[in-house]
């Protein structure tokens, strides 16, 4: 185990460069991973359509990073997932200030769509600089501080879910509810879709690890062998829906399921389904 | 891009011919509004005020774009999802309003308000903003400035590419289309 002498120094304005950075590199390129899946989803896509659809999404891609224009005119609520090393020390500054200065930096500068609102179940007014970010802290070991940038879309957060299972349901309960979850989503997430899942822990910490499962590089399994292997039966099911690109039709529904797992109370077996668009953004960087 | 070239707003013969799942090229004049300006277009009607626009024969486009570089016409303009829309939608369609465009499916009673005014509802490609940006030759805020992306706009597009998901006659795009690939 590493022994750190004395607390590393990083400088807040330095995070608000990171920051700023991120939110416009996610915005306007599309990871080679997420392009890598989409080419070869149009390869098997079965429908004309769908086929069609999935062209459109790459073309989309190439000239959004040619251009240095936002892939979608949503440019998301920016959720920012910071890891920072327990032996790290933030000067100049306040950690969360420097994170929400770097969202309106970045959102300012690279011409992204402000889409933040206070007084959401009243006035609902305009920020003005998309800010606040929702952020999340973990405390990690050593002396760095990772920041991973996801601009989080309006249509496909609106088709989250949450569902408290019972403690027997196991892998037939859980692939039933996200396939019920897709098929009610259909087009309004944007499929195909990443599909982020939360299984144990309680309602809001699944919540949590099913929205940084998203952050994984899309397709890869999860090192366990038995959540790989659920990974893979909700993929097949989802992928029989026949909901297609776009809610269009066709065998394409999802290009990856990515499953996180914490252990859970007895008398419970909580859910939760964050699903990700196929405009599937992040972006990160660690000082 | 491929389908067939229709000019805006849509005449009630040419509604008459598109069926649900026929590829179009738009050109012409589109109007933006989604839930802010669709909220209070609503408050409008059911005041009895004028709406900021002569809707009737109009096409609607769920939309609020992102800001656009200096020298550019308008940010990336992609659709936002249409059942947000849905409860506004049948007061607007009796107003007069001829053409959607948007994104995922409608309710029900939105389909049937289709079929009995002659109207249609168009999809177009969801996340392809930056793509479409390049479909739109003018564009300028008419309503609502306050709004922000979310303003009423009038935008002038040149084969601007969408697939008819609600026609007049009943055909449904989505049901029709899932109900193929559905499997198990």
């Amino acid at each position: 185990m590493l022994e750190y002498a004395c607390m590393r120094e990083i400088q807040a304005p330095d995070v608000t460069r990171a920051v700023a950075e991120l939110a416009q590199r996610a915005n306007f390129e599309l990871g080679g991973d997420v392009v890598r899946l989409l080419e070869a989803a149009r390869e098997r896509e079965v429908s004309p359509i769908g086929r069609e659809a999935l062209a459109r999404l790459l073309e989309n891609a190439r000239l959004a990073k040619d251009e240095r224009l936002p892939l979608c005119q949503d440019c998301g609520i920016a959720v920012v997932f910071l890891e920072l090393g327990q032996y790290a020390h933030i000067t100049g500054g306040d950690l969360y200030e420097a994170v929400a200065d770097g969202v309106r930096c970045g959102y300012r500068d690279g011409f992204l769509r402000k889409s933040m609102v206070a007084r959401p179940f009243s006035a609902r007014i305009n920020t003005g600089d998309n800010t606040p970010p929702v952020i999340h802290v973990e405390i990690v070991p050593g002396d760095r501080l990772r920041i991973a940038f996801m601009p989080k879309g309006g249509g496909a957060e609106n088709m989250s879910r949450l569902v408290m299972l019972k403690p027997g349901a196991g892998e037939h309960g859980i692939t039933d509810a996200v396939v019920s979850a897709v098929r009610d989503a259909g087009g309004n997430p944007c499929p195909p879709l990443i599909i982020g899942l939360g299984i144990g822990a309680t309602a809001e910490k699944s919540l949590e690890i099913a929205k940084k499962a998203l952050l994984r590089p899309a397709g890869e399994p999860n090192s366990d062998v038995e959540t790989a292997e659920l990974e893979r039966k909700v993929f097949d099911a989802v992928n029989m829906t026949g909901v297609g690109p776009l809610g269009m039709g066709g065998g394409v529904t999802a290009i990856a399921v990515h499953a996180e797992v914490y252990p859970c109370h007895f008398a419970s077996l909580p859910l939760a389904i964050n699903l990700q668009c196929h405009s599937a953004r992040h972006a990160e960087v660690t000082l | 891009m491929t389908g067939l070239k229709v000019g805006l707003p849509l005449d009630e013969s040419v509604r008459k011919t598109l069926r649900a799942g026929d590829a179009v090229l738009l050109s012409g004049v589109i109007y933006t509004a989604r839930d802010a300006a669709h909220k209070r277009m609503a408050e409008a009607l059911e005041k009895g005020v004028e709406l900021p626009f002569d809707i009737n024969g109009q096409t609607i486009y769920y939309m609020g774009p992102a800001p656009a570089r200096p020298g550019a016409v308008i940010g990336s303009c992609g659709p936002t999802t249409s059942g947000r829309m849905d409860a506004y939608t049948p007061q607007l369609l009796e107003a007069g309003l001829a053409a959607m465009i948007g994104k995922g499916e409608r309710s029900a009673g939105v389909r049937e308000a289709i079929r009995k005014a002659g109207a249609v509802y168009f999809v177009t490609y969801g996340g392809v903003g930056a793509l479409l940006s390049k479909a739109v030759r003018k564009a300028e805020v008419v309503a609502y400035p306050e709004l922000g992306a979310e303003a009423i706009m009038r935008l002038e597009v040149d084969d601007f590419p969408v697939i008819v998901a609600n026609d007049m006659h009943g055909g449904d795009l989505f049901s029709e289309q899932i109900s193929k690939y559905r499997r198990g």
